[in-house]
């Protein structure tokens, strides 16, 4: 119901555009050097693993291919998503009991503003739209890293690095799941601003609303990746690795 | 005030529970315009829920609450929008939005509920500012302000759309006598310049005295005394006239 209720508040005036470009700066902007720093990690290690492995096969020209495809098809999104559901998910659950537990959020509403169209809408929002474009972000700094470790394992041209890279990569292999990501957006926005809206146990409420939305985001989205890989290989077969 | 009038405010039977526990109990009461009502009661008798009662932030079990002709129990989002527009309401905390500065937090219900240009809003919020001591600080966070700098600035905000009543819930906690006493002052001043209707919730007997022309005294969630100070000095519940009497 909650859910239910920001999509039909999205699309009500005012459409609170000011706020959700302060919210995008707060979960997207703020998200990146976090985002950008996990993807160079995370790539350099993916491909000091899978050279190991490869190297038995005689097949090390296939990391680059094999690093796109890890990192845009399930990775990139995965990691994303999780590492949002922490740094975003607990800031907004935090942020709102907070505001709950200071009379702020009466306070809004005592100004005759609707405190759920101007405080829950902007936040869910800007997730949707900051989850697919941090995705993009990590996908590309795990492929730049791991460019960097092949290179200094075979001295590998970044051209022909690229080149091998999307070689092997369809479109259906990185739009869908990339979009996939504003579900998790949603899935992250929404779960975190309940708790923290309808929190009603004053400061206490504050640390179990940060927690919970952290627990409860995490779950909902690895169950929700079972669900939309199935999905995404059904309507588009050419998207199975 | 006077009876003829149509009171700017009227609890009709009202009765508030939470879970087992009732707040409230039929609980009736006027308020005419201009008039300075001040409410009194120990902790945890319904005096704070009275106000979030006419402010609609929580819904009576039972009974009506008319806010001039509107009886708000029955309103639906963008009806009761346009009631609350008439009221003002200062929290005990002030309820600051920390992530606006002061200017903001006093710019916000004036760039969306109002039609004025951003210099009509740059000057009434100077005005409103000066006026409660704090000209100098609208560029401040609300965490820079000190406790009785941010009932200042709370009441700024509850002034800024100029409501036909105002509400304060226990304006004086925790700040020093005279800086209480500003407060105090500042609640005086809009009841006899704008003829605001003013509703103080206060466990501040010497202020209330200061402020208040009538009174309501709460005991148990039942309305035990109303009227002036001497009528509820002589009035026959015996927690009221302690009430009335301790400062």
């Amino acid at each position: 119901m909650f859910g239910l209720r920001v999509v039909k508040d999205f699309f009500r005036r005012p459409f609170e555009g000011s706020q959700i470009v302060r919210q995008l700066a707060e979960v997207g902007a703020k998200s990146v050097p976090l985002v950008v720093a996990s993807g160079f990690a995370v790539g350099a290690v993916m491909t000091l693993h899978t050279r190991n492995t490869l190297v038995m096969f005689g097949a090390t020209a296939e990391i680059p291919t094999v690093q796109s495809l890890a990192f845009f098809v399930e990775i990139g999104p995965l990691v994303v998503g999780l590492l949002l559901a922490g740094r975003v998910g607990s800031g907004i659950g935090a942020v709102l009991a907070n505001m709950r537990a200071t009379e702020q959020i009466d306070g809004v509403e005592s100004l005759s503003i609707d405190s759920f169209k101007f405080l829950v809408v902007p936040r869910v929002i800007a997730c949707v739209l900051a989850v697919p474009l941090l995705t993009l972000f990590m996908d590309f700094s795990g492929l730049l890293s791991g460019f960097l470790a092949e290179h200094a394992a075979s001295h590998i041209s970044f051209q022909l690095y690229i080149v091998r890279a999307f070689a092997a990569l369809d479109w259906s292999n990185y739009i869908p799941p990339t979009l996939k990501t504003a579900v998790f957006g949603f899935i992250i926005g929404t779960v975190s601003a309940y708790f923290g809206y309808t929190t009603d146990e004053g400061a206490l409420g504050v640390g179990k609303a940060a927690t919970n939305s952290v627990v409860v985001s995490s779950l909902l989205i690895i169950i929700s990746d079972v669900v939309l890989v199935k999905c995404i290989s059904f309507a588009f077969p050419g998207s199975a690795i | 005030m006077n009876p003829a009038e149509r009171p700017a405010l009227s609890f009709i039977g009202v009765s508030k529970s939470f879970g087992p526990k009732q707040v409230l109990r039929d609980v009736s009461f006027d308020v005419f315009p201009g008039e300075a009502l001040c409410v009194l009661g120990r902790s945890g008798t319904g005096k704070s829920v009275t106000l979030k009662l006419i402010m609609s932030l929580l819904k009576p079990d039972s009974g009506k609450i008319f806010i001039e002709e509107d009886d708000i129990t029955g309103l639906g989002t963008d009806e009761l929008s346009r009631v609350r527009r008439k009221i003002g309401f200062l929290f005990q905390d002030a309820a600051l939005f920390d992530s606006l500065s002061l200017y903001e937090n006093l710019a916000l219900p004036l760039a969306r509920l109002t039609k004025k240009s951003p210099q009509e809003i740059d000057s009434i919020i100077d005005k409103m500012l000066r006026q409660v001591g704090l000209g100098d600080d609208k560029s401040k966070m609300p965490s820079k302000l000190s406790g009785g700098m941010r009932k200042r600035a709370g009441l700024a905000r509850a002034l800024v759309l100029e409501p036909k009543i105002l509400l304060a819930d226990e304006p004086s906690s925790g700040l020093d006598r005279i800086t209480a006493a500003e407060i105090d002052e500042l609640l005086i001043q809009q009841k006899k310049e704008r003829h605001t209707t003013v509703i103080v919730v206060t466990h501040d007997v010497h202020g209330a005295r200061r402020v208040g022309d009538s009174f309501a005294v709460f005991d148990k969630g039942q309305l035990v005394a109303r009227g002036t100070t001497d009528e509820v000095e002589h009035s026959a519940n015996e927690t009221a006239r302690k009430l009335i009497s301790e400062y």
